[in-house]
């Protein structure tokens, strides 16, 4: 494997977490090899060998050399690609306030969406409270700012967009409107949109819905 | 507040701001070390880290940095020219170290803390297994990392060498609670020399409670806040 050049990134379709290493492999115009993985089947060797300790996606496979998590992922791929669309800034602090809010992004939005649509009841009606709080938090940081970096595209909106597709089921799910407590971040998935990195890798929200009524046909949470 | 004063926001048997302390230690930074108590969560903390509410946080100047992760690449890259650096240089070590600091905080920490707070003897045997999985695949790790030098980073400590260096009070705490030995030098030989030269250094001693103050304070969240054990 080490000899092998080139990049290669294991991923799955619907994966949020994927689709952060797609886009910024796509700012960066960097060409690699995508291989989609059956997660609904049997893990291939290549993934069980490019990532031994969470068998997981996305791995970023660089000349043989593997690179997991996709937050991780995505700042190798600014480090080693640092001329063209820096996903960070130069700035220390300001960097760090990029790392904290993708680091929020990551702990908070994926994990309480997933109860959003798993759960019934009482504990659904708490992760859409919560979840509420989260979308508001997020609103108030991105504010009036085109992107939440600022003028250009960055660190924060490649960790977030990939999740936005996912707002439609839990909106159907839960029965609420990530429009009516979060406006701006509506306006601002639109304006991400607008760039081809973004267009050509984020799922259709109702194909994501489709997949999560599988899962839970699957799991038989119903 | 002057421009560059430093101030830190911690708790004495974080690991998370413990392992900041390490850094700015080891960066010969001072900085006013400020004792917050999360029971008891004082307005400093809240106006500071208004999000999570935790410690650390690192005041510099009038801003604010949190995430104690986040903290040492904050470190590493306004002080990039006092001392070694904390992250290696080359992008994939660098992905590397990442992987591994996140490894320590989301499968070590919580497989010896879940001991901790475990009820059934099922539930402790798994907790301390999957302590020693962790260890194990730590182990490789460092071997990786270090190259055959003696830390993480090298020649010198790096952000492994405190991300892992800060719970080694907490590790040892779980040992004598639980009877087991973890850091084990027949399965973990590597990782067992780190520790004793990692406690040796000044960082370590300065910043490091005692295992007796750690295993104190372990039994009596026990009691009152995890509630898996009565007073003695």
């Amino acid at each position: 494997m080490a000899s092998e050049k080139g990049i290669k990134l294991l991923d799955f379709w619907v994966s949020p977490f994927g689709q952060r290493a797609r886009i910024a492999l796509a700012e960066k115009g960097v060409e690699y090899e995508h291989k989609e993985e059956n997660l609904l089947a049997e893990k291939s060797e290549l993934l069980l060998k490019s990532n031994p300790v969470h068998k997981k996606i996305p791995v970023l496979i660089h000349d043989g050399k593997p690179v997991c998590e996709s937050l991780i992922i995505v700042q190798y791929i600014d480090e080693v690609w640092p001329d063209k669309a820096p996903l960070l800034p130069s700035d220390p602090y300001q960097r760090a306030q990029a790392r904290f809010w993708a680091d929020f992004v990551d702990k908070k939005v994926f994990e309480c969406g997933g109860r959003l649509w798993k759960l019934k009841g009482e504990e659904q009606e708490a992760a859409k409270k919560e979840m509420i709080e989260i979308l508001q938090i997020l609103e108030a940081q991105l504010g009036d700012k085109k992107y939440f970096g600022g003028d250009t595209f960055g660190f924060v909106d490649v960790a977030f967009v990939p999740l936005t597709s996912w707002f439609y089921s839990c909106e159907t799910c839960a029965n609420f409107s990530v429009e009516a407590v979060a406006p701006k971040i509506v306006l601002w998935v639109q304006r991400c949109m607008e760039r081809e990195s973004v267009a050509k890798t984020l799922s259709d929200p109702k194909k994501v819905y489709e997949y999560v009524r599988f899962l839970k046909k699957r799991f038989r949470i119903e | 507040m002057a421009e560059d004063e430093l101030k830190l926001l911690g708790m004495w048997a974080s690991p998370f701001a413990i392992r900041v302390r390490m850094m700015l230690e080891e960066k010969g930074l001072s900085y006013e070390y400020i004792e917050q108590d999360l029971l008891n969560k004082s307005e400093l903390l809240l106006k500071h880290n208004p999000i999570h509410k935790k410690v650390p946080v690192l005041i510099h100047g009038n801003r604010d940095i949190c995430e104690s992760l986040v903290i040492l690449q904050y470190i590493d890259e306004k002080w990039s020219k006092t001392g070694p650096p904390i992250l290696p240089i080359d992008p994939y070590d660098r992905a590397i170290a990442r992987f591994w600091a996140m490894y320590i905080d989301d499968k070590l920490l919580p497989s010896f803390i879940g001991f901790m707070k475990a009820t059934t003897e099922e539930a402790k045997a798994e907790k301390i297994a999957d302590t020693r999985t962790a260890l194990e695949l730590l182990e490789g790790a460092f071997k990786k990392c270090s190259a055959g030098k003696d830390f993480f980073g090298g020649d010198s400590i790096g952000y492994l060498d405190v991300t892992l260096g800060s719970q080694l009070g907490w590790i040892e705490t779980a040992e004598r609670i639980s009877g087991a030995k973890l850091l084990d030098e027949a399965k973990v030989p590597l990782l067992v020399d780190w520790a004793k030269r990692f406690l040796t250094l000044n960082c370590a001693k300065k910043t490091l409670p005692t295992v007796e103050q750690l295993e104190k304070y372990a039994r009596e969240l026990q009691v009152t806040r995890w509630k898996v054990a009565t007073a003695n």
